[in-house]
């Protein structure tokens, strides 16, 4: 088994036997570099992040996109057919359902966006406490264990029921309605973290237990914390349309999807444009939002990159 | 003609960065009754070879090319419900991980009875029965009461006992084991070795055997096949192999293995290295896929490809400089 | 003789298992139960034994990543097992560690620059940025590896490659004894003859102290000076590698080394084939631990529980055969060569 059996001085050209070429069996592959690359490979993203962004736009830009005032009374003109004019047409008293839907995406989003970063904020540090402080998890848990007993609707009516109704009373009611989902996940994520080898090679370095969660722990929640915040967000936007709907959500001087369904409904079997536009602006959102987190969930789980 | 015959073997995927060449024009052929190692590195393809002659390889992202013969007809040419009748019954598998090829839901009864059921159309008392029999003949203490328990119940051994039940159970012609002791503790894995060499002789059924490990080639093959990057480096009978591999990559991981007892030989030599990395697959290689590593290389190594040479009779290597005639080393 | 580096006496660690919706502690897994042995400065002990054999916990016990049950842990003359966290912090720069799966042993969010410099800032061992960067640089040379690489992510390297990173770690706090939890394990055949040669040659250039912890016994023989024996939470056998390999006085151990493939076919050698699994570490078997599965047991093994005496010079087993008289003892003779097959 020594290397004695090679020797390559006495090979000469001639008895070179080269091994037959083999054939593509697939076309090549274009590797795609950078966005477009990472867009071609995450559709879902891609597809989820523009009309997303899309609506943000839109909310941003609403004074510039041929609206009219949302809130100015026409009672002449009041449940006119959708036309060059209206082109969503207009309510019972008369006000632009095209206006009042591009100014209603501002609530939608706001709320969303606002509660999905709050309920994470919060549920990360109550994860984190629960995932590190062993007496404190039996209570903690408990505790989100109760409010999750709890229909988060029901809860967040309860909650708009002891305050006024305002944007930032509808962003504090669902957020503790969703912090127990997301406080849950954190925890978990952080019991795994735990025992990775990587934490215990930082405990033999020295590393003391603060740097431990800033260094170790946290960076490595992102991105399941990412993924769960789409959905937070998503579920947040349907919440407050419900609420607004049934009236107990932002006050009916602010325009936003629910209300407008909410004061549409009456008329639904005979003018149902009013209930219909709002409808499906927030479907395509909360589908898009959605469509956003499934792609982010795939994109970032480490045990799908592993893959081939 | 042979139990199996492959010839060009070509297992591509398509991924994002490049098609990866997993398996790239690999020819072999096992004869009835006998047992063919393929050893080889992680990444080496030896696994999607073996995953390629059940077809059980996605589509896509996964293409395979070239004729797989089992008894003279080609499984790549099989419709679906063709390839299930195959699958099972004539060539079945057993995999590395028997916690999770295992369903936790049904009794190991059920699990052996299910084959017999759908290839061999038995009735389940039959097919009960039989089950029984396969679990003694794998040496499964009490198995009338075995017979009713739920892999949660088994040690990881005696899963992998079970496992070898549900390959033979309808008397396969060729058995497909891959890495079917990697996961198991030495002792456990001295008796499923010894299992596996018993029913060699009671069964009859030809195996090839998928490892990484030498040692466990050396225990059970009788010929070897040596993969590297996807294609075939070196074949030969066992002891051919072990006493004077020809390919310098065989060299290489002989060399670079500690030998169990060289305290007492005073055989403690530094280990052999072979250094450097294995080339990627998602790129077309150029020359010998051993050249980047190889103690030996030439610019012709670089340059041309070698083809598989017969070097001494039943002695196949893909070098240019191993040369012919075999030489007492 | 000086002082180890590094005692164990009479370790245990039972992890409660709890139940039921108070949690309360319906048993005991007996992972480790009563194991001793010192490392001298500079010497490779290798912990070998089967999966659940207690070696890994034994590991974890020692770096304190856990409190241990009973016993002590004595570090370079001084007890660590009781230290408050505070005191221990400096002392656990001189143990380190190696874990076996170089995929999950590190950060996948930090740079290897950050990896390699935890350690040294954690223990203030560089006198200023250059100093650590100058470092930082020398690790790397150490464990071959080009310096430029520091800036680079763990997923851009390979297995083995991670597995030099992880020793690179394991250096920079300076330590005395390194922790190999089946360091080389995970890592293919010419990958792993790569590590063990590097660890060598650390060894022999840094003077370090070593508990190889392995299931792999051709490695162990090849790395070691001493070896020690676990089965179900005990050292059933300790003793300097040559005799241990040569003559074998636990009937594990022989069956052990006669159940290690090796890569010579047609090799005469002498098959024992344990029957039936390892028992549960919850359930220890009553009087010796392996009397379920010894081809040797007689009745008392079934009562008594052997301790571990020394059969001779520096070489210790737990079994009651060595109270036999030598003609009735399968394990007197040199056992080594008949399982391990020579040609």
């Amino acid at each position: 088994m020594s290397a004695s059996v090679l020797s390559p001085g006495d090979v000469s050209a001639a008895t070179v036997k080269a091994a037959a070429p083999l054939p593509d069996i697939m076309p090549p592959v274009k590797v795609r570099k950078g966005l477009w690359g990472f867009m071609y490979r995450n559709p879902s993203i891609a597809i989820g992040g523009t009309i997303v962004l899309l609506m943000i736009l839109m909310a941003i830009f609403a004074p510039l996109l041929w609206t009219v005032d949302p809130t100015a009374l026409a009672p002449a003109r009041r449940t006119r057919e959708p036309s060059a004019q209206y082109w969503f047409g207009t309510d019972m008293l008369g006000r632009d359902v095209y206006s009042r839907v591009v100014y209603g995406a501002r609530v939608s989003l706001i709320v969303g966006f606002a509660v999905a970063f709050c309920a994470s904020v919060a549920g990360l540090t109550i994860g984190l406490i629960s995932g590190f402080v062993r007496w404190a998890d039996g209570i903690i848990m408990r505790v989100m264990d109760g409010l999750m007993s709890i229909p988060s609707i029901l809860l967040a009516i309860a909650l708009m029921a002891l305050t006024r109704g305002s944007v930032g009373n509808v962003i504090l009611a669902i957020t503790v309605a969703e912090i127990p989902r997301v406080s849950r996940l954190v925890r978990g994520v952080v019991l795994s973290l735990r025992e990775q080898p990587y934490v215990d090679a930082a405990v033999s370095c020295g590393t003391r237990t603060p740097v431990i969660i800033w260094r170790h722990i946290l960076p490595n929640t992102i991105a399941p914390m990412t993924v769960q915040a789409t959905y937070v967000c998503a579920s947040a936007m349907i919440v407050e349309s419900i609420l607004s709907f049934i009236g107990a959500g932002t006050p009916p001087i602010i325009p936003s999807w629910g209300n407008i369904m909410a004061e549409g409904r009456a008329l639904w079997q005979v003018k149902p444009y009013i209930v219909f536009f709002p409808a499906v602006f927030l479907s395509i959102t909360v589908l898009a939002v959605n469509l956003l987190g499934d792609g982010l969930r795939d994109a970032l789980d480490p045990r799908m990159a592993k893959r081939l | 003609m042979a139990l199996l015959e492959v010839e060009n073997l070509q297992t591509h995927f398509r991924t994002p960065d490049g098609i990866n060449r997993a398996v790239d024009g690999l020819s072999f052929s096992v004869e009835a009754g006998e047992t063919v190692a393929i050893v080889g590195e992680s990444g080496c393809g030896k696994s999607v070879t073996s995953m390629s002659i059940l077809r059980l390889i996605p589509e896509p992202p996964g293409k395979i090319a070239g004729s797989i013969r089992f008894n003279g007809r080609d499984l790549l040419k099989m419709s679906d419900k063709e390839m299930r009748a195959v699958r099972g019954n004539e060539i079945s598998m057993i995999f590395q991980e028997p916690m999770t090829s295992l369903n936790p839901v049904l009794t190991v009864g059920r699990q052996i009875g299910e084959t017999l059921r759908l290839h061999q159309g038995m009735s389940a008392a039959q097919a009960e029965d039989r089950a029984v029999e396969m679990l003694k003949l794998v040496g499964i203490p009490e198995p009338q009461r075995r017979v009713k328990e739920y892999p949660h119940q088994l040690s990881g051994g005696m899963r992998q006992r079970v496992m070898i039940a549900i390959a033979l159970a309808c008397n396969p012609k060729l058995l497909i084991a891959d890495e079917p002791t990697t996961a198991l503790d030495v002792t456990i894995q001295a008796q499923i070795l010894d299992l596996m060499r018993d029913l060699k002789r009671t069964v009859g059924a030809a195996i090839v055997i998928i490892t990484h490990d030498l040692g466990v080639v050396a225990e059970v093959a009788e010929r070897v096949i040596v993969m590297y990057a996807g294609r075939k480096v070196e074949e030969a009978a066992v002891g051919k192999l072990f006493g004077s591999p020809r390919h310098p990559y065989t060299q290489g991981l002989l060399g670079s293995m500690p030998k169990l007892g060289s305290s007492l030989t005073g055989d403690e030599t530094r280990l052999q290295e072979i250094p450097g990395l294995v080339p990627s697959l998602k790129k077309k290689l150029e020359g010998c896929v051993f050249a980047s590593r190889c103690p030996h290389t030439t610019d012709l190594c670089r340059k041309v490809a070698p083809a598989l040479e017969e070097k001494a009779p039943g002695h196949i290597a893909a070098c240019h400089y191993a040369i012919k005639e075999a030489v007492a080393a | 003789m000086s002082t180890p580096i590094l005692e164990v006496n009479d370790l245990k660690k039972h992890f409660p298992i709890r139940a039921g919706f108070f949690g309360g502690t319906t048993g005991y897994v007996y992972a480790v139960d009563g194991v001793s042995f010192s490392i001298a400065k500079g010497e490779t002990l290798s912990l070998v034994g089967e999966s659940g054999c207690g070696k890994s916990t034994v590991g974890k016990a020692i770096l304190r990543l856990f409190d241990i049950t009973a016993g002590q842990v004595v570090l370079d003359g001084q007890r660590i097992d009781d230290m408050p966290y505070g005191t221990l912090r400096p002392m656990r720069r001189r143990m380190q560690v190696v874990f076996q799966d170089p995929f999950s042993s590190l950060n996948p969010r930090m740079r290897v620059r950050d990896l390699l410099a935890e350690p040294i800032r954690n223990f203030g061992l560089a006198k200023d940025s250059a100093d650590l960067e100058r470092r930082v640089g020398d690790l790397m040379d150490r464990v071959r590896l080009p310096r430029d690489a520091v800036n680079r992510w763990p997923h851009e390297f390979s297995g083995g490659q991670r597995q030099r990173i992880c020793i690179a770690r394991a250096l920079a706090a300076e330590p005395d004894l390194i922790i190999c939890d089946e360091a080389v394990s995970a890592l293919d055949v010419s990958v792993k003859a790569q590590i063990v040669n590097l660890l060598q040659d650390l060894q022999k250039e840094l003077g370090l102290a070593m508990l190889f912890i392995s299931h792999d016994l051709a490695i162990v023989e090849h790395m070691t000076h001493r070896v020690a024996v676990m089965y179900l939470g005990k050292i059933v056998e300790v003793a300097p590698k040559r005799q241990l390999f040569a003559a074998p006085k636990h009937p594990y151990t022989e069956a052990l080394l006669s159940a290690v493939p090796v890569p010579e076919p047609g090799a005469a050698r002498e098959r024992i084939i344990l029957k039936g699994d390892v028992p549960s570490p919850i359930k220890p078997p009553k009087g010796c631990r392996f009397h379920t599965r010894c081809p040797y047991a007689f009745d008392r093994c079934r009562q008594d529980e052997p301790q571990l005496r020394q059969t001779e010079d520096g070489h210790f087993a737990a079994c009651h055969l060595h109270d036999l008289p030598a003609a009735d003892n399968p394990l007197a003779g040199a056992r080594g060569a008949a399982v391990i097959a020579h040609h």
